[in-house]
């Protein structure tokens, strides 16, 4: 399919988003590696944090293909700065206690289900076979996902307590996900992207279900955070650019 | 090599005609190259002594991941931070075999936890030194993991099944681990003059460790020979050392890198390197506990264990609710 | 609380040979030990099919036993492929 030019820039700019998320998820759960509960989950949780800089690389590959600007993933990933990074602000967000980063997984498997398997019927071919391969990847996230909600919320009582204290502090984050920007429309139109808002509803019934099966309860949806898609972030982006970007702004053009 | 002066409780060798008659059954089918498994009887020296290597083996894989791990987040491209993070993980799998392979003698991987965590048993020396810039992910991967293969090839031959079958895995996996450390130093090498610098720096700092990782010379040390006697231990730390000296210094040479030893030098007469001499009470203060990072890792690994008690203690009372209302429906 | 029990790993590769055990790992229980040995033993697509059973349901044959149980077909030589001496127009049988 032949790209209409004028949807270049917001083209890039959604692609930007879905890789800046699984980078800086990525990011955040490789900060476990090493220091999990048990050395089984130290394993898995990297084998998830793999996955998506796996996916990083695809998104941020095609994202630099269509900008067209001579950039690559990793100088996308490099150096930006922050107003620039189009993840949303739960990914972003500390790790945590294990709950913390279990509920933050939780939250955002279930939409990157969602989203990849709408996105799979892309008519934007390069975008639909990341999304299909990704999507294979997050069902089983999804599922270690569910079964982490299960075992913390019908555990004991202290990680019901854990779980429940993370899943409310996170839940103001979620509503960003679905939120369609105004260079979305354009996007939705041509059958390239979702439109997100009409997930938000299936999104909710999925977790709802997860969460009964431990008996918790689904958050009330109140004052949402917004922004991280206009590049206003929370300040520990700050933090976590300069740490993942050091080398290449310490050494500058240098191959690593 | 991961294991170093590991004791076996024996204080002289004892001759086939000195041995009961079980014990000398038992030797001899080490002496026919047949694998003691599980199940089988053994002497208690043999079984102590195993699972003092093996765990010690383990110990090292576990908190080899942080100073390596400490670097993920900070890797300088995607690609090698992917490449860093499968490494890493791949250390933790090979924890996970080496527990696994010592849990057949009836110890317990919590059992060896609360060993390391106490102080009680040791891990390698070689991961009490920092991690200081980039160009260690590199060394670390080219000369730590190039010792600790040295060994690790040969054990897959020794006498104790399990540990065998575990090393089998843990080398088809490690072949990868030298040389992504090597290629990243190669990268380093063909760069800019501050990654240069940064790439010997590196060298230097970790050349003697590394030589050090083998243990001290045996001589006439009496654990070395029981340990040679049973198997578990192939060749003596010196030859070790020697055929790792041997194979790193042309590959130092391909990097432009320097040795930091200025006594090494080829033999001829000897067919083999010699080298300067090496300081041992570094790796005595070390394996003592005064190394520069000693106090670092075992905190960090005694946080992470402490900190995932309520998630461990969350699964497993998950299960046996599900175990009961299992019951209870029937 | 008491440590995860211990199962044991057993994969069928791609290419149709029997489940081989692998190796062992620790889970709180059965799903999670599935899950678990996905993500310890098939890093290298190593299987297309797991098993897990707990270590301590394995009832395994007694070593003091071994001569009993497995001598006695050391001297069925006929058992194997190799007794027979064919002519040697007649390959590949």
């Amino acid at each position: 399919m032949e790209l209409d030019k004028k949807l270049n820039q917001p083209l890039a700019e959604y692609l930007k988003h879905l890789g800046d998320n699984t980078l800086i998820l990525a990011q955040r759960l490789s900060e476990w590696c090493g220091h999990g509960p048990v050395l089984e989950e130290d394993l898995a949780i990297t084998n998830v944090a793999l996955d998506l800089i796996g996916q990083t690389r695809l998104w941020l590959g095609l994202a630099a293909d269509i900008d067209d600007t001579g950039g690559d993933a990793d100088s996308l990933a490099y150096q930006r700065d922050v107003l620039d990074f189009r993840n949303a602000l739960l990914v972003e967000l500390p790790n945590g206690d294990f709950a913390t980063t279990a509920a933050r997984q939780f939250l955002f498997d279930h939409w990157q289900l969602l989203a990849l398997a709408e996105l799979s019927r892309s008519s934007l071919q390069p975008l639909a076979d990341i999304a299909a391969k990704s999507h294979k990847e997050v069902r089983y996230h999804t599922d270690r996902s569910d079964q982490w909600v299960r075992i913390l919320g019908d555990g004991t009582p202290v990680s019901r307590e854990r779980f429940e204290t993370a899943l409310n502090a996170l839940w103001s984050y979620t509503g960003e996900l679905f939120e369609v920007k105004q260079g979305d429309q354009a996007l939705i139109d041509a059958g390239i992207i979702t439109d997100m808002s009409l997930l938000h509803r299936q999104w909710r019934d999925d977790i709802t279900s997860v969460l009964d099966q431990a008996s918790l309860a689904t958050p009330p949806d109140e004052y949402m955070q917004r922004g991280g898609r206009d590049g206003m972030h929370s300040e520990h982006l700050g933090y976590l650019l300069a740490e993942m970007q050091f080398l290449q702004r310490a050494y500058p053009g240098a191959e690593w | 090599m991961y294991a170093q002066m590991v004791k076996t409780g024996v204080d002289k060798l004892q001759s086939l005609d000195e041995m009961s008659a079980r014990e000398r059954a038992f030797q001899e089918r080490i002496d026919a190259d047949k694998r003691i498994e599980p199940k089988d009887w053994m002497p208690d020296s043999y079984r102590k002594t195993l699972i003092r290597q093996i765990s010690q083996h383990a110990h090292s894989e576990i908190v080899g991941m942080l100073p390596e791990g400490n670097w993920i987040t900070r890797a300088p491209t995607l690609k090698r931070k992917a490449i860093l993070m499968a490494k890493v993980q791949d250390e933790g799998g090979h924890g996970l075999y080496l527990y696994s392979a010592a849990e057949t003698l009836g110890i317990t991987r919590d059992q060896m936890f609360e060993a390391l965590h106490s102080g009680r048993a040791k891990y390698s020396s070689i991961f009490n030194y920092p991690a200081l810039t980039w160009a260690d992910i590199g060394t670390i991967g080219w000369l730590v993991d190039g010792a600790a293969i040295m060994n690790q090839v040969p054990l897959q031959r020794c006498s104790y099944g399990p540990y065998a079958r575990a090393m089998v895995r843990v080398c088809k996996e490690e072949s990868f681990h030298q040389r992504q450390g090597y290629d990243s130093l190669l990268a380093l090498s063909r760069g800019t003059d501050e990654q240069k610098r940064m790439a010997q720096d590196a060298l230097n700092r970790w050349w003697w460790p590394s030589l050090m990782m083998f243990g001290p010379p045996d001589g006439e040390s009496v654990h070395s020979a029981q340990s040679m006697r049973w198997k578990i231990k192939l060749f003596s730390n010196d030859e070790l050392r020697q055929r790792f000296i041997d194979l790193s210094v042309p590959q130092a040479e391909v990097l432009g890198l320097k040795i930091p030893d200025k006594d090494l030098k080829w033999n001829d007469e000897r067919g083999h390197y010699d080298f300067g001499e090496i300081d041992w009470s570094e790796l005595y203060e070390v394996v003592k506990g005064n190394g520069p990072c000693n106090r670092e890792r075992l905190s960090e690994r005694i946080r992470a264990w402490n900190e995932g008690s309520w998630v461990r203690d969350a699964a497993l009372a998950h299960a046996e609710k599900n175990i009961h209302r299992a019951s209870a429906n029937n | 609380m008491h440590e995860w029990p211990l199962w044991e790993v057993f994969i069928r590769s791609q290419h149709g040979l029997a489940h081989r055990h692998v190796g062992s790992l620790h889970a709180a229980d059965a799903e999670m030990a599935v899950r678990n040995a996905r993500d310890v033993y098939t890093r290298r697509s190593e299987g297309v099919s797991i098993w897990v059973v707990r270590s301590s349901d394995i009832i395994a044959s007694r070593p003091d036993e071994k001569d009993a149980l497995f001598e006695p077909s050391d001297d069925k030589v006929y058992r194997h492929p190799t007794f027979y001496k064919l002519p040697d127009e007649v390959d590949n049988m």
